[in-house]
């Protein structure tokens, strides 16, 4: 299939940056979106011209590198990581609109890549639990009611992409910092530190610049994972008990 | 945010139904806004219950209008590049006009207030009806413009209620599972059309002169 690509341009930090209009003819249908990125860099390192830069490393939809809002879609039309999505969920002919993740805490970096290192801050802040070392402890010493587990599997199925960031039209992470609360949370091994934990990621999340949640959905729809938006809530409430109990 | 909003979807469930008054007739209609007056005497002085429900009503106000502008400014400073394509696949039409439809009604209110408490401006005939609450709810919406205004208005609150309801749940965490985010979800459908079509019913049937002085 033949394509016009629509590609946000932007040398660096400081640029003011644009879109740029490509061509590309010949796309398979069973390539990925990423192959059909590769495919136009390759045209565009013969005639010598600088490759758009994109993020991507695992390929397979698990490790939350890859971005990209395709069309005004997060991650594009399917409900899966750009590198997962085929060219098949597109038609000969049709334009494609690609832009980086829109958000003041993600800065671009280059044309499609930003810098999503608030993230990995809001994680240091809280989102993790304190434990000694040593040799792995007997896995059933500590037990974890069935649904409580599931639910803290479900939603640490979370890879961090920032699709509900870039989806929000608020610009909030609180989809993202839902999911760690409650995956954490949801634990034994989460609990002691519980409180302060909900107190200090969502200080870290407002300090980086992140929008205010209104409850809008967009993030939920847009996640490559189906985090569903009750972690907001569940966010919400332990928020409201740990400040209740003064931390 | 979510506080101050439940504290409005109290009052205007309470004040639609005051305003069904109207259809057991003048006399009737007259008489509840007389004892919103006197309600709670001798404890409370004349209107003392009424100016309980103004103080709380301007101060919920104050903290909704002032959590939406720092919410807005968050949003504006968190996203200062718009994109150049956003579809919108997850979001009601309602959640996305929080913040055009709440400017909306409240300027409505501004000229509700001036129309029913403040001025009393009686657009037919300019009878301020005096002690007669009930002449001037007619007279205002047998003129068919004023009953599209008021219809117009209820159409914005009616979808401000129906995210607002939702959200304040959702803000207040007691929506943590699929199920009791459902029962929001409808509590915001329920809670929108009752009380925006119960506060349609009185104008509409003025106009239609089923209601009559």
């Amino acid at each position: 299939m033949n394509l016009t690509l629509k590609i946000w341009r932007q040398a660096g930090p400081n640029d003011k940056g644009g879109l740029h209009t490509y061509q590309v003819a010949d796309i398979s249908a069973d390539m990925s979106f990423l192959e059909m990125l590769d495919v136009l860099n390759e045209q565009l390192n013969e005639k010598g011209e600088e490759p758009v830069a994109f993020d991507s490393d695992c390929r397979e939809g698990i490790c939350g590198m890859c971005s990209l809002m395709i069309n005004g879609e997060a991650h594009g039309p399917e409900v899966t990581t750009t590198c997962q999505l085929h060219m098949r969920s597109f038609k000969d002919g049709d334009t494609i609109t690609i832009e980086p993740w829109r958000a003041e805490p993600f800065p671009v970096v280059k044309d499609l890549i930003v810098d999503r290192s608030a993230f990995d801050r809001i994680i240091q802040s809280g989102g993790f639990i304190s434990a000694n070392t040593g040799s792995a402890p007997e896995a059933n010493s500590v037990p974890a009611p069935r649904d409580k587990a599931m639910r803290a599997f479900n939603v640490a199925t979370c890879i961090g992409c920032g699709a509900c960031v870039a989806a929000c039209p608020n610009g909030s992470a609180s989809l993202f910092v839902g999911a760690k609360i409650t995956h954490l949370g949801e634990l034994p091994q989460g609990q002691p530190e519980r409180w302060s934990r909900v107190v200090d990621m969502v200080g870290q999340h407002d300090h980086e610049g992140f929008g205010g949640c209104t409850n809008i959905g967009e993030c939920a729809a847009a996640c490559p994972k189906e985090i569903p938006l009750d972690v907001i809530s569940q966010l919400n409430k332990d928020l409201r008990t740990a400040l209740k109990n003064g931390h | 945010m979510a506080v101050s909003g439940l504290l409005f979807i109290g009052f205007v469930l309470g004040h639609m139904y005051g305003n069904l008054k109207a259809f057991a007739g003048e006399e009737s209609f007259n008489e509840y806004a007389h004892h919103l007056r006197v309600l709670g005497e001798p404890m409370l002085p004349y209107s003392g219950f009424l100016w309980i429900m103004r103080v709380g009503l301007i101060l919920a106000l104050i903290a909704h209008v002032a959590s939406a502008v720092i919410l807005a400014r968050r949003a504006a400073k968190a996203r200062p590049v718009k994109y150049a394509v956003k579809k919108n696949n997850g979001s009601s039409i309602s959640s996305r006009t929080m913040r055009w439809g709440g400017v909306t009604l409240l300027v409505f209110i501004v000229w509700h207030l001036l129309n029913f408490t403040i001025v009393k401006i009686n657009p037919s005939n300019g009878d301020t009806g005096g002690d007669n609450p009930y002449h001037l709810v007619v007279d205002t919406f047998d003129t068919w413009w004023m009953t599209v205004i008021y219809l117009l208005a209820m159409v914005a609150l009616g979808l401000h209620l129906h995210h607002g309801t939702f959200s304040s749940l959702q803000t207040l965490g007691l929506t943590g599972s699929a199920v009791s985010r459902a029962r929001a979800r409808a509590a915001g459908w329920v809670v929108a059309i009752v009380v925006a079509g119960g506060f349609s019913l009185v104008p509409l049937f003025v106009l239609v002169g089923i209601i009559e002085k």
